[in-house]
């Protein structure tokens, strides 16, 4: 047990939490945008594989990270305003047609490296190389955080942003003024004149956007290609995040990074004599202890109340 | 901000306009209206009668299928509510709309916000709502959060957003139907000091005596189309009445002293802990057979955590209630459908009805198990459609079949297809909670007249509404109800007036424990 201890302890599990949770972190806040909109962006998932696929055939063939990276965000971006139209214009089920995009980038990623490459598996044989790290300048002779900071990946960095971004836009700008207020009453938006429409379409861009980052890293941060369905159900633990951190910034970006620690111990444990399989488990058996609590505390709180929060 | 109005000539006015729904429903008929500035405008008429229609043509909600607004003496072209708002025209709207999560200042604010750059300055938002609920002399927290305040603090907030939106024109629809007595004056003097500051105000009721209060002149419509308009000096609600529904209609109730019997509801030392929502502390009282007793209270201060207790849909957490005998407290609905209880919910399109089955399915579902409906566990079909048919035509419910959906039916009919279940069963107890909360006059009455028919049929009437007219109208007695508990039990309500009953659902005033259980016997 106390080999347990030690990993968890140590700057490089402290490193590696940084670095798991970043999709975490990105996905859940781009769903929390979304859902404060008030559509419910079930196709996180869809668009992190979508954006970490086009990333790595973009950078592949055109050699330049950033276009790959920026073209990810792009096709992620895209398919958020497609869901919104689905919703908007054709009145779809946001569930039932977040389903259909998440089949549907599962199915179209595979098919376009199969295509491209001939490989049903994903891009290891394209060189598409990964996004930059960042190290501020002096910090590696801190102890501990030096070493838990030096080297992490550009986008983990945003991603730490990221959670500011969204509180200060969610209460400090127009924007997020009226993102909040269509998302919890679209009549009482729509009788001040708030064009609901064009605010939830942006609403929706932004969360396919903050996805797409998220994709973007799986396939250009943690490694340099594409793996068939290499999200594994992130985007849904994302989602878990979003209603676990009670639709706040900073409550879906403790939730996310708690996701994201479980998913590095899980990790960290299997280099140890511990069963792979049920290492492996750790995320999604924490995902739904804490739905569970979270149901739990909604209930004893009274019905809407934990939705109906803010600053 | 409203430079391109005309001094002379009315604030609001409409020529020849015609509304056509898609569906072909003709709302509003060649109306020809003219509203001059400074005005208080009361538009009353039934449901349907097309003036919340109209009023979405001059807030740019709706647009007319032909004729012309004219806004500030000129024609204007309302492409929505923002073009309606830059106009100078405000609205408060009957379902309120207020961001619940949101502050005051914040709703006050919201579309227009102070701050530069695409940010928003709080403290401004604060400063401005402070500043208008001053001038205004609506009262106002600009710092509480909406879903916090009473529903009379929200529609002042509904009417400051129209003013930081500089309206001149103010359309406030049924502003009052939430409103206590003490709460629909304070609206009313604010309403009124707004007038003489030059805010013209058009304001949408059916509850004539508030229309005779408060307006200048009212106009009155009918089908679509306005009757007239008159000076509000040289009408009575007789009259406005009459010009309403098109023929006389006598608003008071025929009611003979009620004949009492034994006592069919016995509610002794009932509590119950609200998980959501107003707990009950205490309650103590009798209904008997034979007499209507009204429950009266500000909203949310028991009344419907008592009305789902009585008929089973909550379980209370301590006391005694029984109904004819019958202990109730520890049934589930059945059992007190059984012992003879019928319910009409106040939210009668999600507790009183499958809004997408026939009018004939919901006028069997709680009798559809056995004969005459059903034998053997198999439902006929004509029975049902028998049974349907016959209540229709009792009831008067206005459809063409047995078969349509409840969906389709108005406020009123819909309502009538409730009450018509309910009272066909022929309850010992019925639970009547704002049984004519957005029903028309017509069918208002309609209600009233079944309410005292069943009284008098002997069965016990628990009536809970929101309505101090209507309680006062129909109660035998009279009960308060605060902060969930009994505060005032009037044994006779001959001569009683609003005021009064005002003053114990305030808190103003309360009767003491021994008055409010005088005369209740033991049970056991």
């Amino acid at each position: 047990m106390s080999s347990v201890l030690d990993v968890v302890l140590s700057s490089a599990f402290l490193a590696a939490v940084l670095r798991v949770a970043t999709p975490y972190l990105l996905a859940a806040l781009g769903g929390l945008v979304a859902e404060r909109a008030g559509i419910s962006n079930i196709a996180l998932e869809g668009q992190m594989l979508a954006a970490a696929c086009t990333g790595a055939l973009v950078a592949g063939y055109s050699h330049s990270v950033a276009l790959g990276a920026l073209s990810g965000i792009t096709v992620a971006m895209l398919l958020g305003l497609l869901l919104a139209a689905l919703r908007l214009e054709l009145g779809a089920d946001a569930i039932i047609a977040g389903i259909g995009l998440n089949l549907l980038a599962s199915g179209a990623t595979a098919y376009a490296v199969y295509t491209l490459l001939d490989d049903k598996g994903g891009t290891t044989g394209l060189r598409s190389g990964t996004l930059p790290t960042v190290t501020l300048p002096g910090i590696e002779s801190i102890p501990v955080l030096g070493d838990v900071l030096s080297g992490q990946n550009m986008i983990t960095w945003l991603a730490f942003l990221a959670a500011p971004f969204v509180a200060w836009l969610f209460f400090r700008t127009r924007f997020g003024f009226h993102l909040r207020a269509v998302g919890e009453m679209p009549d009482a938006a729509a009788s001040v004149g708030i064009a609901a429409r064009r605010v939830q379409y942006a609403g929706l861009a932004l969360s396919g956007a903050l996805a797409g980052l998220a994709g973007v890293f799986l396939s250009m941060g943690y490694v340099s290609f594409f793996v068939r369905d290499m999200t594994a159900g992130r985007g849904f633990i994302a989602l878990a995040a979003v209603f676990l951190g009670g639709l706040r910034p900073w409550g879906v970006f403790l939730a996310a990074l708690g996701f994201g620690a479980a998913e590095a111990l899980a990790v960290q444990l299997g280099t140890l004599d511990v069963p792979p399989q049920l290492v492996s488990t750790i995320p999604y058996a924490m995902t739904l202890v804490a739905l569970a609590l979270y149901a739990w505390r909604r209930k004893r709180r009274g019905a809407g109340e934990v939705a109906a929060v803010s600053l | 901000m409203n430079e391109s109005w005309h001094t002379a000539g009315p604030a609001v006015a409409a020529r020849a306009v015609t509304k056509t729904y898609g569906n072909g429903v003709r709302a509003v008929r060649g109306v020809d209206l003219e509203v001059p500035p400074g005005e208080i405008r009361a538009v009353v008429g039934e449901n349907g009668a097309g003036k919340s229609t109209l009023m979405k043509l001059f807030y740019g909600l709706e647009q007319p299928s032909s004729g012309e607004i004219l806004i500030g003496g000129r024609p204007r072209v309302l492409r929505g509510p923002s073009s309606a708002i830059a106009l100078g025209v405000g609205m408060v709207h009957q379902n309120l709309m207020l961001v619940p999560s949101f502050t005051v200042a914040q709703n006050v604010v919201l579309g227009v916000e102070p701050g530069r750059r695409g940010l928003v300055d709080p403290r401004a938002a604060v400063e401005t709502t402070a500043r208008l609920a001053e001038e205004s002399g609506l009262a106002v927290d600009p710092r509480a959060r909406v879903d916090e305040v009473s529903v009379g603090m929200r529609q002042r907030t509904e009417i400051l957003k129209a003013l930081h939106r500089q309206a001149k024109v103010l359309i406030l629809d049924e502003p009052t139907a939430v409103l206590t007595p003490q709460e629909t004056e304070d609206l009313f003097a604010a309403v009124r000091r707004l007038r003489d500051g030059g805010m013209t105000v058009l304001f949408i009721s059916h509850k004539l005596r508030e229309v005779r209060e408060i307006s200048d002149t009212v106009s009155v419509m009918r089908a679509g189309a306005l009757v007239g308009t008159v000076a509000t000096a040289d009408a009575t609600e007789h009259s406005l009445a009459a010009m309403m529904v098109g023929r006389d209609l006598i608003l008071d109730v025929d009611r003979t002293p009620a004949q009492t019997s034994e006592v069919t509801l016995s509610v002794r030392d009932l509590a119950y802990t609200a998980p959501v929502g107003q707990s009950l502390h205490g309650l103590d009282f009798d209904v008997a057979a034979g007499e209507i007793v009204g429950v009266a209270g500000i909203e949310g201060n028991g009344q419907s955590e008592l009305a789902e207790i009585l008929a089973g849909l909550r379980r209370p957490t301590a006391g005694t209630i029984r109904v004819g005998g019958t202990d109730t407290a520890g049934l589930d609905v059945a059992g007190h459908r059984r012992a003879g209880i019928g319910y009409v919910p106040e939210d009668r399109l999600h507790n009183g009805a499958a809004l997408d089955e026939s009018i004939a399915d919901n006028l069997v579902v709680d009798r559809h198990d056995r004969p005459p409906l059903a034998r053997r566990g198999i439902l006929h079909p004509k029975a049902v459609r028998a049974h349907a048919e016959r209540l229709i035509s009792d009831y008067a419910i206005r459809t063409p079949d047995p078969s349509v959906p409840v969906r389709a039916l108005s406020g009123g009919n819909l309502q009538k297809v409730v009450v018509a279940r309910e009272l066909s069963a022929g309850p010992r107890l019925l639970i009547a909670s704002q049984i004519t909360r957005g029903v028309d006059i017509g069918a208002m009455r309609f209600m009233y007249e079944r309410l005292v028919a069943a009284r008098d049929a002997g069965a016990a009437v628990l009536l809970i509404s929101a309505d101090l007219t209507e309680l006062l109208a129909l109660s035998d007695r009279l009960l308060v109800l605060r902060d969930g508990r009994l505060v005032a039990r009037f044994d006779d309500t001959t001569g009683l007036t609003e005021k009064r009953v005002g003053l114990y659902m305030l808190g103003v005033e309360q009767h003491d424990r021994e008055h409010l259980t005088t005369g209740l016997g033991e049970i056991s």
